[in-house]
């Protein structure tokens, strides 16, 4: 058990991470798919971007276009933000709370794998046939009527993906509830994992809602039924209530964890406390709870009625009062404090104005009025990016810079990390900022080119340069990450020097079993009150003794490549004869290892103390 | 206590199902997991109110057209017995009396079948006698979704149930298995309680107009 960093063969490796159960390395896969997906999102919105540079441009038809967008949301929200926020989760969250593992190791794998599966499936459009061309939202209304196998994918794809963000949401709620290490009391849990506790209470009740819906859009394409088709009763605005019932949560399932990544930075940097944190806390569970009232302010146009509107309208503004809390003790916690503008540092304290304007901007749009005047233009198109960029991708990019050390033991470089800043916080500004006053100027979202005279070729110009900027930027990053790796230069436990919780008192990468005793917890921000007492490390909980660990398993990689070849028969059946043969043949790959998980007892393994002592001492948790 | 430790009457704790921290684990969990299928039937029933009695013309069956009372007491009361067998079934998996627990849930089972016959009936009489097929109206597909979804459950529950009798036949009870069992028998309350809903808002609500 000690020699878990010897080398091996490539082909062992990649079986390690297809059968591990590992958070932390489930983590890594997380950003290696999250992080391939955001590259192919980002492709696809240069696409649109140079589509949309000059007028009357003819760089993409005007199907492919309408295929790009669509792609280019439902990858960035379902495929590369919502994973790499995941991956954050399974590398932080149990290390934070003194756990050796998340609750499920197996079904925290399983939801990697559907997730991936799911990825790969929509993404396969491409090669076949033609990708989904509804938008992200895909109104029934659009997609009943896209015709080919592009909405199947979608429907297909995000149905399988889904179930694994939903396992993952349950997972995550039961490890922060049960296994938090002694003396982690609720009020002392760092803000990162309050806000993975608060997104996965949302993702588990919102994701049911799309599960159904998707179901029923699955029904009405695949299997005839009439939910959606008016002609035989159906009412294309349930789609619309149920994709929102979900989406707006799913907003906040992103956001969230982000503003829990920012108050992890933040008083790392100022070397304060985080100011207000029982309010922070707070407000985090009121924007979760008042984010599944506010769904119909995306729906203000459909005609739901003056009473309706004004009802959500108001639930919507209210958040702002939650959020301005956040923002204020974000403030406070740098303000007075022995501020080092760090990589990380930049990426937060960007993050504060920048998310502001999406904020201000959601308030604009909350009144149900006015809304008439900025829906479906590029004044949204502003505001979702203000929030989503400057909010969860700002997270995401700071979160990598300040969490590598800790997954990988060795630290990004600094100069080209406030260079892949400046370039993204420049660009991002200069894309999406002259778009708010397209928008106002009446200039619609998802049309495929404009016309020249109406004053929209500048702007446009404008926002394509920016776009740019942010591709150079992270060209930028991944240049750094590839020289990071090459150098591989080893740091210790503490790598910032002014690490606050738990997972900066252990070993970076942390040990396999995490925790060799589990810590004593005596505080808020355990780590800095032992070291503010002059100690190097944690007070163990525990003597040293057997740890029990999972077995690795196959199982989740095979049950997931079950539903993803059903899908391919679901979707075929109608077409070819070999559809509905092969989707049995997938159903049964999936119950039948479902089966076999059940059937076979796993009681894992215990690591023994014997070895623990053995293990090299200075990776050790210090009694 | 260890999971796979040999058990006796006397070792016996008060709650088999939560013992080890992967029990408990397994048992929150579950919890959740209930409580995600609560919104997914919520979101399914709040489609049924709204595509209730939406046909394309005045010649297809409505609610007040289909159901027949006597069936549908019948299948309420076959699963809700069915509950109740299974909640015998966890009084002797506490008490460690595993023979006990097998029959009852081999009862819960058969009931299961039952009304699961019943339901297939059921459909098959609405197919045949008034062509309410899953694509003949909004109001067909809404239904047959909703009941169909809970059918579906109670499937997936059998084969759940009968597959830990049989993999757990020869070796008795522990605590590695107890919460299989324990979180088995919530999965089938769950299911009564759609039900007593389906009941309820489909076939009562649906009789009276």
């Amino acid at each position: 058990m000690s020699t878990y960093a010897q080398k091996r063969g490539f082909g062992a490796t990649l079986w390690d991470y297809l059968t591990t159960v590992d958070h932390k390395k489930i983590a890594i896969l997380y950003f290696i798919a999250g992080g391939f997906f955001f590259v192919l999102g980002g492709i696809e919105a240069m696409i649109i971007r140079i589509q949309l540079a000059i007028p009357n441009n003819d760089f993409v038809s005007a199907g492919f276009y309408n295929e790009i967008l669509t792609m280019h949301g439902t990858t960035m929200i379902f495929l590369a933000a919502m994973p790499l926020l995941f991956g954050f989760m399974n590398a932080i969250m149990p290390l934070q709370i003194g756990a050796r593992d998340v609750a499920f190791p197996f079904v925290n794998a399983l939801g990697f794998w559907l997730f991936f599966f799911g990825g790969t499936f929509l993404n396969l459009s491409w090669f076949l046939g033609g990708a989904p061309d509804a938008g992200w939202t895909s109104y029934a209304s659009l997609s009943l009527a896209s015709e080919g196998h592009g909405i199947d994918f979608y429907v297909l794809g995000l149905q399988i993906s889904g179930f694994g963000t939903l396992m993952g949401g349950i997972n995550f709620l039961v490890t922060i509830i049960n296994m938090r290490a002694p003396g982690m009391t609720y009020m002392r849990m760092p803000l990162f994992t309050w806000t993975t506790f608060v997104a996965s209470s949302l993702i588990l009740f919102a994701f049911p809602p799309l599960t159904v819906s998707i179901f029923m859009l699955m029904f009405d394409r695949l299997f005839g039924s009439n939910f959606f088709v008016t002609a035989a009763g159906g009412n294309t605005i349930i789609w619309e209530h149920f994709f929102w019932i979900f989406g707006h949560p799913e907003v906040y399932i992103l956001i969230l964890p982000a503003f829990g990544i920012f108050s992890e930075i933040i008083p790392v940097f100022a070397r304060k406390r985080l100011f207000g944190y029982s309010s922070m806390v707070f407000a985090t569970v009121l924007i979760g709870f008042l984010g599944f009232m506010v769904w119909a302010h995306h729906m203000f146009t459909v005609g739901l009625g003056p009473i309706a509107n004004a009802i959500f309208a108001v639930a919507t503004m209210a958040i702002a009062v939650p959020t301005g809390i956040k923002i204020f003790n974000w403030l406070f916690t740098a303000w007075g404090g022995s501020v080092s503008f760090t990589t990380p540092m930049h990426y937060a304290l960007a993050f504060i104005p920048s998310f502001l304007m999406g904020g201000v901007t959601g308030v604009m749009l909350a009144v149900a009025a006015a809304d008439y005047q900025y829906h479906d233009t590029y004044f949204v198109v502003a505001h979702f990016h203000y929030v989503i960029v400057g909010g969860v991708v700002f997270a995401v990019l700071g979160g990598l810079q300040f969490y590598w050390p800790k997954m990988f033991g060795t630290m990004l470089n600094e100069t080209l990390g406030k260079i892949t800043f400046w370039l993204f916080f420049a660009g991002f500004h200069l894309t999406f900022f002259i778009q708010h006053f397209l928008g106002l100027w009446g200039m619609p979202r998802r049309i495929y080119t404009f016309l020249p005279g109406q004053g929209y070729e500048l702007s446009n110009l404008v926002s394509t340069i920016g776009a740019l900027l942010m591709a150079v930027a992270t060209v930028v990053l991944v240049i750094n990450i590839i020289i990071t790796v090459k150098k591989n230069e080893r740091i210790g436990n503490d790598p910032w020097g002014d690490g606050r919780t738990l997972e900066w008192a252990i070993p970076s990468p942390a040990p396999f079993y995490n925790f060799k005793q589990l810590p004593l917890v005596r505080g808020l921000d355990p780590y800095w009150i032992e070291k503010m007492e002059g100690k190097k490390g944690m007070t163990p909980a525990e003597p040293l003794g057997d740890i029990h660990m999972p077995n690795s398993s196959i199982i989740p990689f095979i049950m997931s490549f079950g539903l993803f070849v059903s899908a391919f028969g679901v979707m075929y059946r109608l077409d070819y004869a070999w559809g509905l043969p092969v989707l049995i043949i997938g159903l049964v790959i999936t119950f039948g290892s479902m089966l076999a998980r059940s059937l076979k007892d796993d009681h894992g393994f215990h690591i023994h103390k014997e070895d623990l002592i053995d293990d090299d001492n200075e990776k050790g948790v210090k009694a | 206590m260890h999971a796979e430790e040999k058990m006796t009457y006397e070792k016996w704790p008060a709650a088999p199902e939560k013992q080890t921290l992967e029990a408990k684990n397994k048992f929150l969990g579950f919890w959740f997991f209930l409580g995600g299928e609560t919104v997914l039937f919520a979101s399914l029933f709040a489609t049924y109110l709204a595509l209730k009695d939406r046909v394309p013309s005045a010649d297809h069956a409505l609610a007040k057209d289909l159901f027949e009372m006597p069936l549908v007491f019948l299948m309420t009361m076959i699963l809700l017995t069915s509950s109740l067998t299974s909640v015998y079934a966890m009084y002797h998996m506490k008490n460690f009396d595993f023979k006990k627990m097998q029959l009852w849930l081999g009862i819960t089972v058969l009931l299961g079948f039952a009304f699961l016959g019943l339901e297939i009936y059921e459909f098959n009489h609405y197919v045949h006698e008034f062509h309410h097929t899953f694509t003949s109206s909004a109001f067909s597909s809404a239904f047959y979704t909703l009941v169909g979804f809970h059918g579906a459950h109670v499937t997936f529950g059998l084969a759940w149930i009968i597959a830990l009798m049989v993999r757990n036949a020869r070796r008795g009870l522990d605590l590695y298995n107890a919460p299989k069992f324990y979180v088995a028998s919530l999965y089938w309350h769950f299911i009564d309680v759609v039900w007593v809903f389906i009941f309820t808002v489909v076939y009562l609500m649906g009789m009276v107009g």
